[in-house]
């Protein structure tokens, strides 16, 4: 069985080995034709961008995606700079007239996204002409590797129960070196996502074919993270299935996101958009679907005829109504823990890492700031950009549109929700971000704790403060602290992934929705004494 | 100037009595400990070795606690109680004054007088420095090849699945005919046997532990069996066998013990301003049915509530409510509510439940004349201790806890619930025609 165990290692470690050095390979130029075809696609006024692409792309030289991409932005760079000289020169000259001119050939958008667009078209080699076969060598070796690794299990962690053995005794559950080593991946495997897009256009080679067969279009690098994230919460979902085999609440609440996960976020906006509609995740409610109210997205969907109308309504009553009903009767679980994609991954790949939530009171401090102002951010940005948007200016309340969504998109959606969320997992912890970023979870959070029927029941006054509970809560709250006053925990944060309550050995906590009245039940003398001192301390 | 209310012992009755004091007053309070800086959960020691948790996490509270709530932590070894002049001597030599005293020691592993139960090697399980000890000597089954253990109690079997969780061969000696059946009703005992044994773990019953042999350097090389005279190789030696009160830098005082500091009802001593509470305590006569001494987590919480309302003015006796308890077996939860004795009394009638994978079972003990429900053993289930407390209190009838069980049930949601399966095999052994009433969140919360 540790045989086993440890081919798959070893093929899990090749396979993403190869999967990494695919980033290295292939060769990047267009032809004359194919540059003529991609700048008439784009109409470009600039004429300079024309001869500087040429001289960049238009090459014999063999050249890799970063040399490639290097070329590419400097074109762009000199075009651009060759207008902004222009205009600082009539700006002296005080031509207002051929200053305003000149905005209209200055080419706009992020450097490494506009390289990426160009060395899509402009990829060759091994990778791109054998996408299937790269597919076994990297997704293949990793998933046959992975599950390798993972099945075993069902036999090495005996009987079925909570077996958390070992879990501070190994460096990569207990922050040591292969933990950072976790760290700096993902931490660098974001980063490329989000701000270097044109570095992993190898990736998305690999999944045209699957693309292609799905939405009838190549795949983008959103396409590469959408089906890896799923092909992670397969295989770690099955993972979660091993270890809690025995507990039924685990093995639905896995099933549900794994299903979320896989249909409404990934299947159905990819079919949608075969069918040309906007692709569209039901799921995602606002404000964690922060761009919903941006221009771009209210206007494709005003485009989009029927489909488009019932998207615009089904996201404002999703927030408005379900969201909040739902929570009220089953807590903020049913989507933080049942539905959510980024919870989905917290509670898959995430979950080995649970414990590294920080349980002081300080963290909690921190969390209630962080995440209310993230909620108060998004809100502003939203509010700003509906004005613009009806209203045609630019600002509201001196705040400009289009800067408080870049900032927002920048800090929120990059790099809390992605580079530090998940990046950090083997550090942190697997809820950074739902902790302290998501502004949805702090919005459920809010009526969770306010008006719901959610509570994690304590059981009576058997609790031995063993800790169990505290350590294992992802989100941090010392469980612990109510359980051994015999509280119910009502919490703003809980997620309730219903892990206090399997690790506990006492059989004290239980995840329950019932009547509002007695859920919070503050509590010094605990069941079992006196029944008058009881009495007299409690009920004063 | 305030009063000085001293605490020796930091544990679960020691602190739980400091902060309720400090609820109820301004008092200086200071907790002595020889054992550690701060509060921590001696029942989750377990989980430190088995690697489910550091140290730190089985800490309650944060470090800053004791400051914020003006409890004075001192360590030290109080050497003598000089209760005349109100003073605590410690082994360095340092005093302390008191205005009142709380004796809160707890307990120490019993030791038999085993030859060679000194050697290096042979431990409890009960104190910090035992973990210590036993990650010296069992970090892993290359340093420690076998480890036997001495005493089938709770303490032993968690030893046994700890050293089982670092792949260390265990042979487990048990005095009794069947693990922990000095409490244990029989199907419950053989249920516990089973799940040792099918852990990999060398399960001895009606097994005495005669000697342990050393090697050259003093340390455990073997042990020898009473009954059979076989020789255990082994290199860690766990010794089980229960508990008794901590309290031998009292014996000389003028404090009068028995097994523990004797206490009446209000957890005073025979002397004026010294009190007495949790593992270390021992009643006059046991209350109802308990014992005079109660070694477990929740009593001594108990004693700690109540003494806090004695010293600070409100003097009450303390009065437990029912009987509870609660512990895991291996991967099997146990809890108790009411009394399940080992041997029916001629009052007694059971009902005994085992699913049938052999790891779950209910046991309910109740008056055979008035069907009056007096307690449940429930293995593998979680029940609800609000609603057998209540149950106990209204004196209902066996029949109206097997109408209700659904309100008991206490797992997981989505578990498959075994009640009918429960309630059909009742009627069919008494005849009777119980209906399972559906579960009502008023009747739960009422």
């Amino acid at each position: 069985m540790k045989a086993i165990k440890h081919i798959g290692l070893v093929l899990f470690i090749i396979g993403l080995a190869i999967f990494t050095g695919t980033l290295f390979t292939g060769s990047f130029s267009l032809t004359e034709a194919e540059l003529n075809a991609f700048i008439a696609s784009k109409d470009y006024k600039s004429e300079l961008i024309k001869g500087e692409l040429k001289q960049a792309t238009v090459t014999n030289e063999h050249l890799n995606i970063f040399e490639f991409s290097s070329r590419v932005r400097n074109a762009y760079e000199s075009s651009n700079k060759h207008y902004d000289a222009l205009i600082a020169k009539y700006d002296e000259e005080k031509n207002w007239d051929k200053k305003g001119e000149q905005y209209q050939y200055k080419i706009y958008g992020k450097p490494h996204t506009l390289s990426y667009e160009i060395a899509k078209k402009a990829g060759s080699g091994f990778v791109k002409e054998n996408a299937g076969f790269l597919w076994w060598l990297t997704f293949g070796l990793g998933i046959i590797g992975a599950l390798l690794f993972i099945l075993p299990n069902l036999v090495l962690l005996g009987r079925p129960g909570i077996k958390n053995n070992h879990i501070y005794h190994q460096a990569s559950t207990n922050r040591g070196w292969i933990a950072w080593l976790v760290l700096v991946y993902l931490v660098v495997f974001y980063l490329l996502l989000y701000f270097y897009p044109d570095y992993v256009v190898n990736w998305t080679f690999i999944l045209d074919p699957i693309s292609k067969f799905l939405n009838g279009g190549s795949a983008s690098q959103w396409f590469v993270y959408g089906f890896l994230y799923c092909v992670i919460m397969i295989v770690m979902a099955v993972r979660m299935y091993i270890k809690y085999r025995h507990n039924k609440y685990q093995i639905i609440r896995t099933t549900s996101v794994l299903f979320f996960q896989i249909v409404f976020a990934f299947l159905i906006p990819e079919i949608m958009t075969s069918l040309n509609m906007p692709g569209y995740d039901f799921k995602n409610a606002f404000p964690l679907d922060y761009d919903f109210f941006f221009e771009w997205n209210l206007d494709s969907l005003r485009e989009s005829g029927a489909i488009g109308l019932f998207i615009l309504v089904w996201g404002i009553v999703l927030t408005l109504i379900i969201v909040p009903v739902m929570v009220y009767f089953f807590g903020k679980r049913w989507y933080c823990s049942w539905v959510c994609g980024c919870g989905g991954l917290a509670e898959t790949l995430g979950d080995p890492y649970r414990q590294h939530s920080n349980k002081s009171l300080n963290a909690w401090k921190l969390e209630r700031w962080l995440i209310h102002s993230v909620l108060v951010f998004s809100l502003i940005m939203t509010l700003v950009t509906l004005y613009c948007y009806f209203s045609g200016a630019e600002a509201f309340l001196g705040i400009k549109s289009q800067w408080i969504k870049d900032t927002y998109s920048f800090l929120i959606g990059a790099w809390f929700a992605g580079v530090i969320g998940t990046g950090f997992y083997p550090i942190f912890g697997n809820r950074v971000w739902c902790r302290f970023g998501c502004p949805l979870a702090a919005y459920l959070g809010l009526v969770q704790r306010f008006k719901s029927r959610f509570r994690i029941t304590t059981n009576g006054g058997q609790c031995i403060s063993c800790g169990n509970c505290s350590t294992y809560c992802e989100q941090g709250i010392d469980v612990r602290a109510y359980a051994q006053k015999g509280e119910n925990i009502v919490r703003a944060s809980c997620v309730g992934c219903g892990i206090c309550s399997a690790v506990c050995p006492r059989g004290v906590l239980k995840l329950e929705n019932g009547p509002e009245k007695g859920r919070i039940n503050p509590t010094e003398i605990l069941l079992g004494n006196d029944v008058d001192l009881m009495d007299l301390v409690n009920q004063k | 100037m305030e009063e000085h209310i001293v605490i020796i012992g930091n544990g679960i009755s020691g602190v739980t009595a400091a902060r309720h004091i400090r609820k109820l007053s301004d008092k200086k309070i200071t907790i002595v400990s020889a054992e550690t800086d701060y509060f921590f959960s001696r029942t989750a020691l377990m989980y430190v070795y088995m690697g489910h948790m550091k140290f730190e996490h089985t800490q309650p509270y944060e470090n800053w606690f004791w400051k914020k709530n003006r409890i004075n932590l001192k360590k030290g070894y109080v050497k003598q109680i000089e209760a005349k002049a109100k003073t605590l001597h410690f082994a360095t030599g340092e005093t302390l004054k008191y205005d009142k005293l709380i004796i809160a020691t707890g307990s120490k592993p019993n030791k038999f007088g085993w030859p060679g139960q000194d050697l290096k090697g042979v431990m409890g399980m009960y104190h910090k420095q035992d973990l210590d000890n036993l990650e010296k000597y069992a970090p892993n089954n290359e340093v420690c090849k076998r480890a036997v253990i001495v005493g089938g109690g709770l303490i032993g079997i968690e030893l046994a699945e700890m050293l089982h969780s670092r792949h260390i061969p265990v042979t487990f000696l048990v005095r009794e005919s069947s693990f922990w059946n000095g409490v244990l009703p029989e199907g419950e005992s053989a249920m516990i046997n089973r799940e040792i044994r099918a852990n990999g773990i060398d399960l001895r019953l009606s097994t005495n532990l005669k000697e342990i042999i050393a090697d050259n350097n003093g340390q455990v090389k073997s042990v020898i069996l009473e009954e059979t005279g076989e020789e255990i190789a082994c290199n860690v030696v766990g010794l089980t066998a229960g508990v008794s009160p901590n309290i031998g830098f009292i014996k000389d005082s003028e404090v009068e013990t028995g097994r523990g500091v004797k206490v009446n009802r209000y957890l005073e001593t025979n002397i004026p301003d010294v009190y007495a509470i949790g593992d270390c305590a021992e009643q006059h006569e046991g209350i109802d049915q308990r014992r005079p001494i109660e070694a477990v987590w929740y009593t001594g919480r108990m004693m700690g509530e109540t003494v806090a309302q004695t010293i600070c003015g409100n003097r009450i006796m303390y009065n437990p409510g029912h009987w509870f308890n609660s512990t895991k077996f291996m991967d099997i939860e146990y809890q108790t509510y009411g009394w399940v004795w080992a041997q029916p009394k001629d009052n007694e009638a059971r009902f005994y439940w085992e699913h049938e994978d052999g790891n779950k079972c209910i046991h309910i003990n109740y008056d055979k004349s008035t069907r009056q429900f007096i307690g449940i053993n429930t293995f593998g289930i979680r029940m609800r201790h609000d609603f057998f407390n209540k149950v106990l209190t209204e004196k209902q009838s066996v029949d109206y806890v097997l109408e209700h069980l659904l309100d008991a049930n206490f797992d997981p949601e989505f578990y498959k619930l075994h009640e009918r399966a429960i309630i059909a095999q009742f009627n069919k052994e008494n005849n009777t025609n119980i209906q399972l009433k559906k579960k009502s969140w008023k009747r739960i919360f009422a």
